[in-house]
């Protein structure tokens, strides 16, 4: 029963200042982040994978920043989520490529005014076998037929994207619903471009993506782009500002001068500028 | 595999040119995850001790609730904590969403159960080897905390390296509330996330790498305080 006593510092008191130092790290530590001090106007826009991913903001926001005091944040998330954070009001500023969504956010009162920003266009990828013979398709209504006949494997955004919304209506527009066989050559992955892409190699299937994300994809594989340069592959981007009135917190003067400079000459002219891999992947067209 | 191999190789080039984005992303790791542990240690500590210790009613269900917690996904509560912090949300006027200090609420969130859970274990065990010592002299329950706790350190810093891993390597909570904002709220998981969307699966990789060597290095760290203590405690038992 000794033993029980000799590991128990009976004579020794609590080491009082050591434990205070501890817990005095621990609150400093904690309280570090905190600390985040805001100096100049920052704006936070909410925007896709597609323009994000391929390093289009990392071009153009410098230029930005150099001649104007603002601070841009972008949050790259899915169309979908992008206008439902906005319609939360947890943005300043909507950039986004879909069209109908767009106009119905302004519609509702969530956004100011929607401007034409820039486009580029969608393209249809598979594997380099290409079993549905896509090459010889006469339209995308004709290579949608063709994936469908052949029941060959198609990666869908699934997740209510610009992208899916598109790829939807080009299923609409071909007569063909193909929930139905969603699970068996129908792959919905509910993910983001590069996620679905990913998926799209790891199982050899077809995918329509925008064409800026694949050209700066890194993990193409043996896939390939097989069907392109049909006028219903059209892929518009807009930007709005979030309405201040519905949302006070919404920086819209730094806003609305990011937009200006944006659908302005210098915007556009550095849209045009950007280049991956050596193509241009955007091309702008705000009107004057 | 071969990408492994290039991996480690892009891992140790951006280690040795001190390459600035990774300092940055793994700096803002660090801060994020230690100040997560830090004040779920300041609130899970005493909570599983009294939880140990004390004896009042519900004290039971407690326990089970805590536990369960522990299981709670890390979207989950990245999804809560966005929910709160939206503008749209209760919390929204303290425009904590999209920054640093958001992330460690989340993240402190997600492992103050496992300290719960741990602490409780531990000074649970130590409480009955010292049950007789506590009632041969005046101790007040503050007091008895506060004794347990320092006594059982070496077994609660296994209780923060759990909940220091659970931190560093989570994804889905920091991805919602932090938002991933490049230059402000990138940390390691979240950049791993993005370079994998990216198709850049070797930086992806890369990364990952020297996540798992931070991870070894705190550890390794931690470890080095234990033994010389240990050692000595050994040696004044012996001389009895």
């Amino acid at each position: 029963m000794y033993h029980q006593f000799t590991q128990v510092k009976v004579d020794r008191p609590i080491n009082r200042s050591g434990l205070r130092r501890v817990l005095l790290a621990a609150v400093l530590i904690a309280g570090l982040p905190i600390l985040a001090v805001a100096d100049r106007a920052a704006i936070i826009i909410q925007s896709t994978t597609s323009t994000a991913n391929s390093g289009l903001y990392d071009h153009l926001l410098p230029l930005f920043e150099k001649a104007h005091d603002i601070k841009v944040n972008v949050v790259a998330v899915g169309t979908g989520q992008a206008i439902r954070n906005a319609i939360r009001g947890d943005g300043d500023v909507l950039l986004v490529h879909a069209e109908s969504d767009e106009k119905q956010f302004v519609r509702d009162g969530w956004g100011v005014r929607r401007f034409d920003l820039m486009f580029n266009d969608f393209v249809l990828v598979g594997p380099a076998s290409d079993p549905a013979s896509l090459s010889g398709a006469e339209n995308v209504s004709d290579a949608l037929a063709r994936i469908s006949r052949h029941k060959a494997l198609f990666a869908s955004r699934g997740d209510d994207s610009g992208t899916h919304k598109k790829e939807l209506a080009l299923w609409d527009a071909a007569a063909i619903d193909p929930s139905g066989a969603s699970g068996s050559w129908y792959r919905e992955t509910g993910s983001g471009m590069g996620a679905t892409l990913n998926v799209a190699v790891g199982m050899g299937a077809y995918c329509l993506t925008d064409r800026a994300t694949w050209i700066s994809f890194a993990n193409k594989q043996g896939l390939k782009v097989l069907y392109e340069d049909d006028p219903p592959l059209f892929n518009q981007y807009g930007i709005i500002l979030v309405n201040p009135n519905r949302h006070p917190n919404v920086n819209a003067l730094a806003g609305q001068e990011f937009i200006d400079w944006m659908i302005g000459n210098e915007g556009q002219r550095a849209i045009a500028s950007f280049r991956s891999g050596g193509h241009q992947l955007f091309f702008p067209n705000a009107s004057p | 595999m071969q990408e492994l191999s290039s991996s480690f190789s892009i891992a140790f080039s951006l280690i040795g040119t001190l390459d600035a984005d990774l300092l940055e992303i793994v700096g803002l790791s660090l801060k994020v995850s230690l100040s997560a542990v830090g004040l779920s240690l300041l609130i899970g500590l005493p909570a599983g001790a009294a939880i140990a210790i004390g004896r009042f009613p519900g004290r039971f269900s407690l326990m089970v609730i805590s536990n369960s917690l522990m299981g709670m996904p890390p979207v989950v509560v990245g999804l809560l904590v966005y929910l709160a912090l939206s503008r749209a949300g209760p919390l929204g006027v303290l425009g904590l969403l999209y920054t640093p200090t958001a992330m460690v609420i989340a993240q402190t969130l997600l492992i103050t159960p496992i300290v719960i859970a741990l602490a409780r274990q531990t000074i649970e065990e130590l409480n009955s080897e010292y049950a007789e010592y506590f009632a041969s002299i005046a101790i007040s329950l503050g007091h008895r905390v506060i004794t347990l706790l320092w006594e059982g350190r070496f077994g609660l810093m296994t209780v923060c390296l759990a909940g220091f891993g659970r931190a560093i390597s989570e994804v889905g909570a920091v991805m919602i509330v932090g938002g991933n904002i490049d230059h402000l709220t990138r940390v390691m998981t979240t950049a791993i996330a993005l370079e994998t969307s990216k198709g850049d699966l070797e930086l992806a990789m890369a990364l990952g790498v020297i996540l798992m060597l931070l991870a070894l290095m705190v550890n390794l760290l931690l470890a080095f305080i234990r033994p010389a203590e240990a050692f000595g405690k050994k040696r004044a038992a012996a001389t009895y």
